[in-house]
């Protein structure tokens, strides 16, 4: 039996587990550190019989496309309602401080529409390729499979990600102040290749990418970046992407800002000069303090989180081991190392790489320690193979000011407290 | 090997620059795109000009378009409506604490406001705007900034002309210049900086969605500051700047019988989101909407000077007469009551606000 009235089946068991586990949290705290806590009543858990270890589970069909176990309900996007006018176009962000492991599943990865997210079919889907190209093509979904296609990890980073947080400390949690992000395993064709196809002419200098829907997100991105490792992808982690990712097909644009990443990509146009569409001008440009604004910063720096402890992940389990787990990414290279710090980046130590850092891909880093029951000012500090450090908020808002927007990759720290609460703060000297 | 394989190797000079397949040959997959195709999808525009579809629209013109089309979501005049984008407006305002960046005070080239108009405007309802439509809107908009007169009509031919007024405000990604040297190098590891302690608190603001922290500090733990400065909002994410929930509006009071001082006070107050297109008093006059001095016993469209819409002028000539409860009756909900009429104004769903504005158009006759 699986569902949630098993508890209410258990209930003299689950009280006394309950029990248990507050004895062994206080046994815990009690600061036997290197010794394994001793239990003071045996766990009815391990000496009775439990249902689940008598009767059967459920049969192979029960769920043909399986979601997640119901306890695991609580792990899912969540939006912000007053970032937007309306949830059409709008924002959501991954629950980041729930996952472990690097690749997001489809299901919690972010999403951001301009439009709302539209339902295609593969049958209805055309890919064109027009502007300054010898042959105008059209591309159905069966014309795209027949390209030779690549695999690749990458991140897809809003440009917006951490932008509520240029104020200051404003949203509690790492899915919300880091949460705009996601990193799959796609299949698709380079760019090049279909560009090759329609044979790009010598003024060609940039594409214009356009979307199916309303919004179009249209986005010029310049030749060279295209020719190089852009994907026109229609797969994530081994399956189709899903609709709010743009099925059946979107543009991978490695290291460089989400909204370049077009979904339901309608049609790729060579032409001489960045189009300067609203989503290159109005917004996604980069406001500083004398008025003007940065535009075309497509790169996104080098940035990183610790995702537990964090405000939605406190310290449940008192003193002694605790594993503290972040996420690095970097849109100039691979990371090469993080670092973090506990007293809010005065001193700092080498975290561990769970695998070493892959080029634009999100790297899990670890630091294993024993936590004393001290408040902590946890912070994380990533570094990429060019050498660049990620910089501190203040490093940041001391060239940009505060109405940047976008590209915020400044130092996050999360106050932890001697109840291991955690909380989103700023610091200072 | 075909001859379109020998062209395209031979003019994609630029693509052979790149890591092409060592075998950089096509597959010959696809389909001619058509060039009726093309003309169908292919429709963006640059700030050359290049894309710009023939046509024209005026001022006049982009008016009623915007009030049918626009109105709701940006305002009247582009003032914005709840978090929708202020359209215009916001000059000088671009190094200030809150910059309001509009089409007049920020964006940079003509051609985004048709390209992006023509394209994906009205939301939920995009490109039923034809090419003159759009050229109407476009000037209407430029005309609410202030940019052109009221009798400026927009084409293709003078498109170009148009300068927009922060057309200067943007420059390329320096970053690499002015940000990675500073960045980049051995990074300190001890004694980095005097010890730290919390500034900001992401609590402070309560800006959080209930439910997603499953544990809140449940007290000000020793050794922070209890009134540690709270930050300025921050902005928010891409569409729209982070609006704080806007506090409830106080509490109207109860309608009295009779048009009480109170009353015609809390009406005053209802009476600002008429102003910007109404006027009563002394010296009022016809604007957007007409001049509404004495507007309770009079008969329906027949302002003097006032250009009404067919349906109200209708609707005078049948009778109608605004009374305490026509009027409430119209604005509960003015599309609904009249179908076709011009007020955009969606209207006062609430019984008392609706009852202490028509109690101030009283005290005011």
């Amino acid at each position: 039996m699986n569902d949630m009235s098993d508890d209410d089946l258990h209930e003299p068991a689950d009280a006394s587990r309950r029990a248990f586990l507050r004895t062994a949290g206080l046994a815990a705290g009690g600061a036997v550190i290197g010794t394994a806590a001793a239990a003071q009543t045996a766990d009815p858990l391990i000496t009775e019989v439990q249902d689940y270890a008598s009767v059967t589970g459920d049969g192979v069909d029960a769920f043909p496309y399986g979601m997640p176990i119901s306890h695991e309900s609580d792990v899912v996007r969540r939006t912000v309602s007053w970032l937007t006018a309306d949830p059409i176009s709008s924002i959501n962000f991954t629950p980041i401080h729930a996952l472990d492991g690097t690749i997001t599943p489809q299901g919690c990865a972010f999403e951001r529409h301009h439009s709302g997210a539209i339902e295609m079919t593969k049958d209805d889907y055309r890919l064109m390729i027009s502007g300054l190209v010898d042959r105008p093509l059209v591309f159905t979904w069966e014309d795209l499979q027949r390209f030779p296609r690549e695999n690749h990890v990458y991140f897809c980073e809003c440009a917006a990600n951490s932008g509520m947080e240029w104020g200051g400390a404003q949203l509690n949690g790492a899915q919300f102040t880091h949460g705009m992000i996601h990193n799959m395993e796609y299949s698709g064709i380079p760019l090049r290749t279909l560009l090759a196809e329609a044979g790009v002419q010598t003024e060609g200098r940039w594409v214009y990418v356009e979307g199916h829907d309303a919004s179009s997100n249209g986005r010029s991105i310049p030749l060279e970046k295209a020719l190089d490792d852009v994907l026109v992808a229609f797969s994530a982690n081994g399956e189709a992407l899903r609709k709010e990712h743009g099925y059946p097909v979107r543009l991978v644009v490695p290291g460089w800002e989400g909204n370049m990443w077009v979904k339901w990509v309608r049609r790729i146009g060579v032409t001489a000069n960045a189009v300067e569409s609203r989503e290159e001008t109005s917004k996604y440009t980069d406001m500083m303090p004398d008025g003007r604004a940065r535009k075309w910063t497509w790169v996104m720096d080098a940035k990183s989180v610790i995702t537990a402890p964090s405000p939605q992940k406190p310290i449940t389990h008192g003193t002694g081991p605790l594993v503290i787990s972040g996420l690095a990414w970097s849109g100039r290279g691979a990371i090469t190392s993080v670092d973090v710090s506990l007293d809010g980046g005065v001193n700092w130590q080498t975290a561990r790489l769970a695998n070493p850092g892959q080029k634009f891909a999100l790297t899990r880093f670890y630091l294993e320690l024993q936590w004393d029951g001290a408040p902590m000012l946890l912070q994380s500090r990533a570094t990429d193979e060019t050498g660049y450090v990620q910089p501190t908020k203040d490093a940041l808002r001391a060239i940009r000011g505060l109405n940047s927007v976008y590209h915020n990759n400044g130092i996050q720290t999360w106050a932890v407290y001697e109840n291991g609460a955690v909380e989103n703060v700023e610091v200072g000297a | 090997m075909s001859k379109s394989v020998l062209k395209a190797l031979s003019t994609s000079a630029l693509v052979a620059l790149f890591t092409l397949p060592a075998a950089a040959q096509t597959l010959g997959l696809g389909r001619a795109a058509l060039p009726e195709e093309i003309a169908a999808w292919d429709v963006a525009v640059q700030p050359d000009g290049t894309g710009l579809p023939v046509g024209s629209g005026d001022v006049f013109t982009g008016e009623e378009l915007w009030v049918e089309n626009c109105a709701m979501c940006h305002g009247d005049f582009g003032e914005g409506a709840g978090a929708y984008p202020m359209i215009a407006g916001g000059e000088g305002t671009l190094t200030a604490a809150r910059p309001v960046k509009t089409v007049g005070s920020y964006w940079p080239y003509l051609s985004t406001v048709f390209d992006y108009v023509h394209r994906s405007m009205p939301f939920g309802n995009a490109q039923i705007l034809s090419a003159d439509d759009t050229y109407a809107i476009t000037a209407y908009i430029l005309y609410s900034n202030g940019l052109v007169d009221d009798d400026f009509e927009l084409s293709n031919e003078n498109f170009t002309d148009v300068v927009m007024p922060n057309a200067e405000g943007f420059f390329v990604d320096d970053r690499d210049t002015a940000e990675v040297p500073l960045f980049t190098g051995a990074a300190c590891m001890s004694d980095c900086s005097p010890a730290m302690h919390i500034t900001r608190r992401a609590t402070d603001l309560q800006s959080t969605p209930e439910g997603a922290v499953t544990v809140f500090a449940p007290d000000r733990p020793t050794g922070v500051a209890a009134n540690a400065a709270a930050p300025e909002g921050g902005e928010g994410a891409a569409p729209a700047p982070a609006v704080a929930p806007e506090p409830a509006p106080e509490p109207v009071q109860e309608a009295a019988a009779g048009p009480d001082p109170a009353l015609v006070a809390a009406g005053e107050g209802v009476w600002r989101q008429c102003r910007s297109c109404h006027q009563v008093g002394e010296g009022a006059r016809n604007a957007t909407g007409p001049m509404l001095t004495g507007i309770l016993g009079h008969v329906a469209g027949t302002r003097e000077g006032f250009r009404y819409s067919g349906p109200m002028r209708d609707a005078g000539a049948a009778g109608l007469i605004w009374t305490a409860e026509t009027l409430d009756a119209y604005l509960a909900d003015p599309r609904a009551f009249m179908p076709g009429n011009r007020m955009s104004f969606r209207g006062l769903r609430d019984a008392d606000e609706r009852a202490a504005v028509i109690a101030y158009l009283q005290s005011v006759e």
